[in-house]
Formats: structure tokens, sequence, C-alpha cells
């Protein structure tokens, strides 16, 4: 019975994930979130559906039914946070928080099977998350002031980073956290927040050299401070966020390619002077001719998932926990070699879809300012997700920072909710601004009308260069 | 951000959409980004499907353990569908390998414990999986039993290793048979050799024996001086530099040949008189072909060395080893004379003079030689089957063409006139290959198939110490010609 269930489970599983899969990429056919909303609707079945079967084989593989308890609570949460949001936010983007959501729930179950105590614990923290993240679409929403606070931004960024230089616990030769009435934090996950924050209040409005060098010394000091605390991930994560909104901010190719040039060479730097940086490259170039040192995670890593083949071995059929920080740092290849490489290239799809609707929202907003913060966050989780999927697939070297929405850890998972929400708010804000859009259009057209009967055809295409109004939009049959 | 309204435009609807002109730069961002990840995952699914066997069968790869625990291991059969290698029970109910032909496999088939070689090692990943069906997964879960793992059926045909291994008899040495249109290897022995499920009681005397070389699978690993049999390539080497003229060589063999002070002789004192290129080669006429290579372009030599895979690791997916000849601008004469003859530093597989042999017979083109023919769950599905693979050409048609019509006068005329005047045809060379300082003793050769018009088998035979390859090889490779075709 229970090797039925397992077997079959597996493909139904696959195939949920394929269809979720398509279903946001088919939310870019239409422009319009109204017309969206059979597909936001299947796609809410088919992570119920995932959510459920996952659960219900770890019941039948472990015999265990108190796992089914587990799952009612998250079920609801996850149900919750979708429907108050639809209610508190109508103008929402749905694609935003349905793959927020799913994301939530592969988390949820493949750290259920790796551990289950760590699982409670995410759950707690998500719980708690979930509803920090339902109000702050409110704030971002009303708070105009948030342009304007620039230098508490960088600020209160570097004191939190050289915080944990100083003080900070060692985790494993790099220093990440400190503790505070026993919880333990890692403040490089919220200072990303803020550094978005910083740099597109100091770019907004103005991107002149001057603006560019200033906000270049605070960068540079946030990842200056990062690399010492030796956290090489979220310093890169922090120099490619910095790299590219400065780029969008100045529409100045020159920008782009001196940021990468001096990204290079800070690289090559790196690498000569720190011997740790060597071992992390000679790790991704021949991890097995260090296999038992440096090598040791990577190795490990690529055997899970080569042995899950395209449709997995089965949740709790494999042995993740052979890899060392699997629930942080490999999580991706437990899901790979459990759930298969067909779900796995799914799921890394469902983070691009996520992705491009982040730069979509970003790149239709009006106002300077939420357009960068929009774009900014869509870059540090975009990076993010790069630098951890493919350091745990010797694509590149091995940088040791989460997944988003899935990896354990509280501070990362919270950050990511936090920076979802923040879309979410600047969606609705979006929305407002083609509701401005439309009152203005109106007012034009009835203009239009009057001056179409009395000006001959030539001074009407004249009129269209001029472009007398020259609020950036453009009408669409 | 500029605006384009679009003028007298006719609405169909009264619903009001609009379309915002979006940032460039931050769109421009988004395709960079998204083909990146596009990149990446076509480079995962490809590393882990073009890697899944060799991660599995690392040591550090836990995973194996736990399909060993999981499924027992599959039987190993032969091309006629003997078993070769099973699974069965000691008498305290422990799992123990089988293998019914005892010594008969012993490398080839290999062992798989203290280590693994031979086809247990290199089908290792296939033995330890199940495909058997749910249904009987699912019966053999209540009984609390392990799942068959899947079976693995060679190319290895049970009467020709038999007839090879009796005819190879006390002797030490190697043959392989092929098929030299496909690559399928059909029986493989190493002599001496072993029994395999006693393998766990002999390794340590085998181990601390340094000496003993009874583990070494002499048809791919061992290294062996080619004498006369080289006069193949010395041959093709002589007939690609005199495309026109070869046919019109002649020599004066007095039996011997003398460059400074080095001397060849031709094998036991013969003198051989007036010989064409063919008779040289038919009588394998040593003082001829020494005279040949001292004619060669050593540049173009090696050229040819290489094409013919001395030096470089053969395309099969079992361990073999490297032949080598050590040709190059700075060669010395006398050094050339040796390695016209197959003698000096030379040195080569059995494996590799059959893959050589098979290119001739198949018209120039190698089939890389295989063993496992197909893998099936323990109900008889086909899991995976595996076709011939061209490795490519070694030579032209008509260079092999001519060696084909050289290696039928040994038969016919020359040092394997054993093969003459049978129910079927065959073609070969044979070599006496001298060794070690003691003058006289040699290794006796043969490599050879049959029919010649259309070939169906090739044999390369190696008797260490015996003598001539003409005396010793040649009525083995008539054996296993004669069990072949059931004469």
């Amino acid at each position: 019975m229970v090797v039925y269930i397992s077997e079959f489970s597996k493909y139904i599983i696959a195939v949920l994930m394929v269809l979720y899969t398509y279903e946001s990429f088919a939310v870019f056919r239409y422009d319009n979130e109204s017309r969206r909303n059979g597909i936001y609707t299947r796609q809410n079945i088919l992570m119920f559906a995932f959510h459920f079967i996952c659960f219900l084989v770890i019941c039948f593989e472990t015999g265990d039914i108190t796992y089914l308890l587990f799952y009612a609570f998250q079920q609801i949460i996850l149900y919750a946070a979708v429907v108050l949001c639809k209610m508190l936010y109508p103008k929402s983007n749905r694609l935003v928080m349905n793959n927020m959501c799913m994301l939530l729930s592969v988390g949820f179950v493949i750290l259920t099977r790796l551990d289950m105590n760590k699982a409670v614990k995410q759950f707690v923290i998500v719980t708690g998350s979930l509803v920090a993240a339902l109000i702050i679409p409110f704030f971002v929403h009303k708070f105009k002031f948030l342009k304007n606070l620039k230098w508490i931004y960088g600020m209160v960024g570097i004191g939190a980073l050289s915080v944990v230089m100083i003080l900070g616990q060692t985790t494993y030769g790099s220093k990440l956290s400190y503790s505070i009435a026993g919880i333990t934090f890692q403040p490089s996950e919220f200072v990303k927040i803020l550094f978005v924050f910083f740099v597109a209040s100091a770019l907004y409005d103005a991107a002149g050299f001057f603006e560019v060098f200033t906000t270049a010394v605070v960068a540079a000091a946030h990842v200056i401070t990062l690399v010492i605390s030796k956290d090489l991930g979220s310093a890169l994560i922090f120099f490619i966020a910095y790299v590219l909104m400065v780029f969008v901010a100045t529409r100045n190719y020159f920008y782009l390619l001196a940021g990468i040039s001096g990204g290079a060479a800070a690289a090559y730097i790196a690498y000569q002077v720190f011997a740790h940086v060597q071992v992390r490259v000679q790790a991704w170039k021949d991890p097995w001719s260090v296999i038992d040192s440096a090598g040791y995670q990577i190795t490990q890593s690529l055997f899970g998932i080569s042995s899950g083949g395209w449709f997995g071995l089965g949740l709790c059929q494999g042995t993740p926990g052979s890899i060392p920080f699997v629930e942080a740092d490999f999580i991706f290849s437990a899901i790979a070699e459990e759930l298969g490489l067909l779900f796995a290239i799914c799921l890394i799809l469902v983070c691009v879809s996520s992705f491009m609707m982040f730069m979509i929202i970003a790149a239709s907003l009006q106002d300077g300012f939420y357009r960068l913060v929009t774009f900014g966050l869509g870059i540090t989780y975009i990076f993010q997700v790069f630098l951890t999927i493919g350091g745990g697939t010797k694509f590149i070297p091995l940088t040791g920072v989460t997944l988003p929405l899935i990896s354990y850890g509280g501070s990362s998972v919270l950050t990511t909710l936090v920076m979802f929400a923040i879309v979410e708010g600047m969606h609705i804000i979006q929305e407002e601004e083609k509701e401005q859009l439309r009152k203005s259009l109106r007012k034009r057209k009835k203009r239009t009308a009057y001056i179409q009967r009395t000006i001959e055809d030539q001074e009407e295409a004249e009129y269209r260069d001029a472009d007398p109004a020259g609020d950036g939009f453009e009408e669409e049959e | 951000m500029q605006i384009r309204q679009e003028m007298g435009l006719k609405r169909k609807n009264r619903t009001e959409r609009i379309k915002i002109k979006k940032n460039k730069e931050i769109l421009g961002v988004m395709w960079v980004f998204t083909l990146l990840f596009l990149c990446m995952s076509g480079y995962i699914t490809a590393y882990s499907v073009t890697h899944k066997q060799e991660l599995i069968n690392n040591s550090y790869n836990g995973r194996q353990q736990i399909l060993i625990a999981q499924n027992s291991r599959g039987r190993i059969f032969s091309a006629d569908g003997q078993v070769l290698a099973r699974t069965g029970e000691d008498e305290e109910g422990k799992e123990k390998r089988e293998y019914p032909y005892q010594n008969l496999f012993s490398h080839v088939v290999g062992y798989a414990s203290n280590g693994r070689m031979g086809v247990e090692a290199q089908a290792n990943y296939y033995l330890i999986q199940s495909n058997a069906p749910l249904s009987q997964k699912a019966a053999l879960d209540v009984r609390g039993e392990k799942y068959p793992g899947d079976d693995v059926y060679t190319t290895l045909q049970v009467d020709l290793q038999q007839v090879a291994s009796n005819a190879l008899g006390i002797y030490q040495g190697a043959v392989i048979v092929t098929e030299p249109s496909t690559g399928r290897i059909l029986a493989m022995v190493s002599k001496p050799d072993f029994n395999p499920e006693e393998i766990a009681d002999i390794w340590e005397e085998l181990i601390e024996d340094k000496e003993s070389s009874i583990l070494l699978n002499r048809a791919t690993q061992g290294l062996y001086p080619p004498g006369s049999t080289f006069k193949i390539v010395t041959a093709l080497e002589y007939m690609r530099e005199n495309p026109d003229t070869w046919q019109n060589y002649s020599y004066n063999c007095t039996g011997s040949i003398q460059r400074g002070e080095d001397r060849i002789q031709c094998y036991h004192g013969s003198v051989h008189g007036g010989v064409g290129f063919e008779r040289s080669f038919a009588k394998s006429c040593n003082t001829s072909f020494a005279n040949i290579g001292l004619s060669l372009d050593r540049k173009a030599f090696a050229d040819t060395l290489d094409q013919l895979l001395f030096g470089r690791e053969l395309p099969v997916v079992f361990p073999a080893g490297i032949s080598r000849v050590e040709v190059g601008e700075e060669t010395s004469d006398s050094d050339m004379m040796q390695i016209s003859i197959g003698q000096g530093t030379t040195s080569i597989t059995p494996l590799e003079l059959n893959m050589i042999t098979c290119a001739i017979a198949n018209g120039g083109v190698l089939a890389e030689p295989y063993l496992i023919d197909s893998v099936q769950s323990s109900s008889g599905n086909t899991i995976k089957a595996f076709s011939p693979e061209n490795y490519g050409k070694l030579m032209e048609e008509g260079e092999a063409d001519a060696l084909k019509e050289l290696m039928r006068q040994v038969v016919e005329t020359g040092t394997a006139s054993r093969l003459k005047d049978l129910s079927y045809t065959a073609a070969g060379k044979t070599g006496s290959a001298e060794y070690g300082t003691v003058k006289g003793e040699s290794h006796a050769w043969f490599t050879g198939f049959a029919p010649v018009e259309d070939p169906e088998v090739c044999v390369t035979i190696i008797i260490e110490g015996a003598g001539a390859g003409g005396d010793y090889a040649v009525p083995i490779a008539k054996r296993i010609f004669d069990a072949y075709f059931g004469v």
C-alpha cells in the first residue's frame, strides 16, 4: 500500500507543480488583474492540493498522524493569508501572493520531512511574519515620507552590520548573527531592505555624479563590513543591487560597465588576498579533489540532486540528511532529491515568475522612488535565489545564503515576507497611478475631441509629436 | 517619459484599458536574469542526467548503501541466457554472491565484494537498482523481503568462453573474441584465473603477494610487446607513404640486417631470400620489415600510431591499459628497426590489437567494444538497451582491404597455414614476441578474423612464453573459429 502511494504521489506532485508553474507564467498574457482571476483561482487549488498530498505521503511514510494536525495549522494560515490579502487589499497582486504561499508550502513540506522541530519553529515565525506582512502594504501606501529618510536608512544599516562585525557570533567561519534576549538575529537580512530604501531615496530625484558618488561610499561601507564579517553572499547581493539600481536610476550604461568591472577587479583582489575565498573557488572548480574537506558539502549536494531523477525518490525516501546544513543552504538539493528534477526546475521557474512580476510592477511605476525600491527588492530577491541554487549545484562558487521563503531561518523568511509585502504595497500604488491616469485621460479626451473638430489633420500630427501632456502614458486600443 | 496619444481612436467597448509605457532598463535587467536562470536550469538538468552513474558509484555517496540495503543485487546473464552471477543465500541465510561457472568468467564478470571488478563493477549502478513491478514490491514489502535488483545481460557466449579457456589450458595469457561489425565482446579470458566466490578467502593472500598478477585482466590491461603482429601497423604506414609503389617493393633477405652496432635477425635464424611486400608480411620476415622501417617518415608514422590509438585511452567503458610506441623526429635508426618489428619498448594490450584487427575486418571503421547488451527488470522489462556505436575510421577502406589481403596470405602461404583449407576462410597475423633478456623466449600471438569475405568474428590470442605464434596461438584460434562456425 505504502509503496503504491509513494510511487504514484511522485507523479501527481510533479504534475501539480508543472501545472502551477504553467499558470504562473500564463498570468503574463494579460495586462490586467481582473482578467487573471481564473488563473489565480486555479493556482490556489493546485497549491493546496500539492500541500495536502505531500503531507499525506509524509503521514504514510512515517506512520505518524500528528503530521496531519501540523498540516491543518499550516493550511489555515496560508488560506487565511490568501483570503485576507484579497479582502484587505483589493488592488493587491495575487500572483505575488500565490507564489509566496506556494514557496512557503514547499518550504513547510521539505522542512517537516527534514526536521520536525525546525519546521514548527519556522511555522511560528512565518505566522508572525504574515501578520506583520499584512499591515505593511497599508504603511507603504500611506507613509509618503519614506522617501525622505535616506540618511536614517544608511546609518541604521551600517550600524547594524558593524555591531555584528564586532560583537557577532561566529557561525562556521562567518560572523552572521547576534542574540538579544535569547533570539538570534541575522541583521544582514533586514539591512538588505534598508539598503534598497537608502539607494532609492538617495537617487530617485537626482542621479548626477555627486549623488552616485556619495551613495557609492555608503554602499561600499556596507559591502566592506560584510566582507570583513566573511559574509560573502550578502556582500555580493548588496553590491549587485547597488550597481543595478544606479544603472536604472541614471539610465547610464557607463555606470553599469564601471560597476561590473569594479566588481570583477574587487573579486580578483579578494581571491588573491583571502584564503577562504580561494578555498571556495577551489571547491567549485574541482570539488572531487577536496571531497574530504571543502568539497564535501557540494559533492553531497550533487549526489542528492542526481539521485532523484526526473520525479525524485519520493518524500522520506532519500537521504538529504547527508548534506551538511541541508535545511538552510542546500534545501534545493533536498527538494531535487526527493521531489525530483522536474519539480526543482519548476520551483526555479516559480521564483523567476515572482521576479518577473516584481520587475513589471517596477517598470510600470511612475514614481521614481517607488520604482527604484521595487526594482531593488526584486534584484536582491532573485540574486539571492541565484546564489543559493547556483552554489548548491556547482554552477557558481558556493556562498552560503538561504533560499528565500523555503530555507530554514527566521530572519530570512521574515525579511522575504516583508519584501513581498512591500511589493504588494507598490502594486497598490501602481494601480492608483493607473486610476489617476484614467481620470486625466477622460479629461484629455474631451479636449481632443474639441481639437479634432477645429484643427486640420496636419496640425493634429504636430500636436502628437509635441506631446503637450508628457506624462508618459499611452492608450491602448 | 513620452506620451503617444492615439488620435481619432475608435473604441469598441466602453471599458478603459490602459497600457503603460514601461521602463526599458528594468525590463532589460529582467530578461537578463530570466536568461541566466534558464541557463542554470539547463545546466542542472544536463549535469545530473549525464553524471548520474558516476555520482552514484562514488564511494562518498551514501545513497548506494541505501539501494544495497533495499534491493538484492541483480543477476548477470550471458547472451544465451545462462546465469553468470546471482545472489543466493549461505547456510545462515545471509546474502552470498554465486558464480555458477566458477573460474570461467573470473576477470570479465568479476566480483562484487572486496571492491568490485569486471561487469560487477561496470554495471553496479544497474544491479543495485530495482525496477520490479509495483505489485511485486508491495508483496515483498508485506513479507519484509528485499526487492530483486535489475538483471544485466552481457554479450558473452558461454560456449566460446569455454573453448577459449580450455584451449589456453594451463598457459598464462589472454583471449578476446569479438564481433567486428558491432564491437560485441563474445568471449574474454585471462589466465591465471580465480574463483570469484572465494575472493574473500584468497584476498589477503593476493594483496600480500606483490608479484601476483592473478587479479589483472590480461585481455584488457596486460601490456605485451606486440612482436610481428605490429607488422600490420608498419605495413599500413608503408602503404600510406608509398600509395602507388608499395606493391613493387622487393628485398633480399639474408637472415639479418645491420645498422651500426645493431643487428636484426629473422625468427629462428630463417633466411627468406628474395621477398616482395606480400611475402615479407606472410613469412613475417624481420629483416625485410626492419628495412621497411628505416625508410619510414617518423613524423607521419607518429600520426598513424596516434590514429590507431597508441598512447591514448581506448574508447571503452571498462578499465583498459594504454599501449605505447615511442616514435618521434629524434628516433634513431636502431630504434626504428626494433619498432617496425614490434620489439623494443613498444607495448600493446590484446584488446587494442583486437580493435585494430576488427577495424581492418570492418572496412576501416572501428566499432567500440562493449560487454553489456541490456538491462532488464527482474520481470523481464527492458530498462536500458545498449546498441553498437562506431568510434570512427582508423584507416581508409582501401587500406583495410589491402591489409585484409595481406593477412589472408599469412594463412594461405605464410605462418598461419594451420588455418588453410577449412570450411571457412580465415585471415590474420602471427607474432612471436621476444621478452626479457633471455634470447629465444617469446610470447605467441595471433590476431585474425573469419570468414574473409564478410568477417563475423575476430579473435586475438596471446600465450605467455609459449614460443612461436604459428605453432601455439594459431591452433587456439582454429578451435575458437571451429566452435563459432559449428564445425
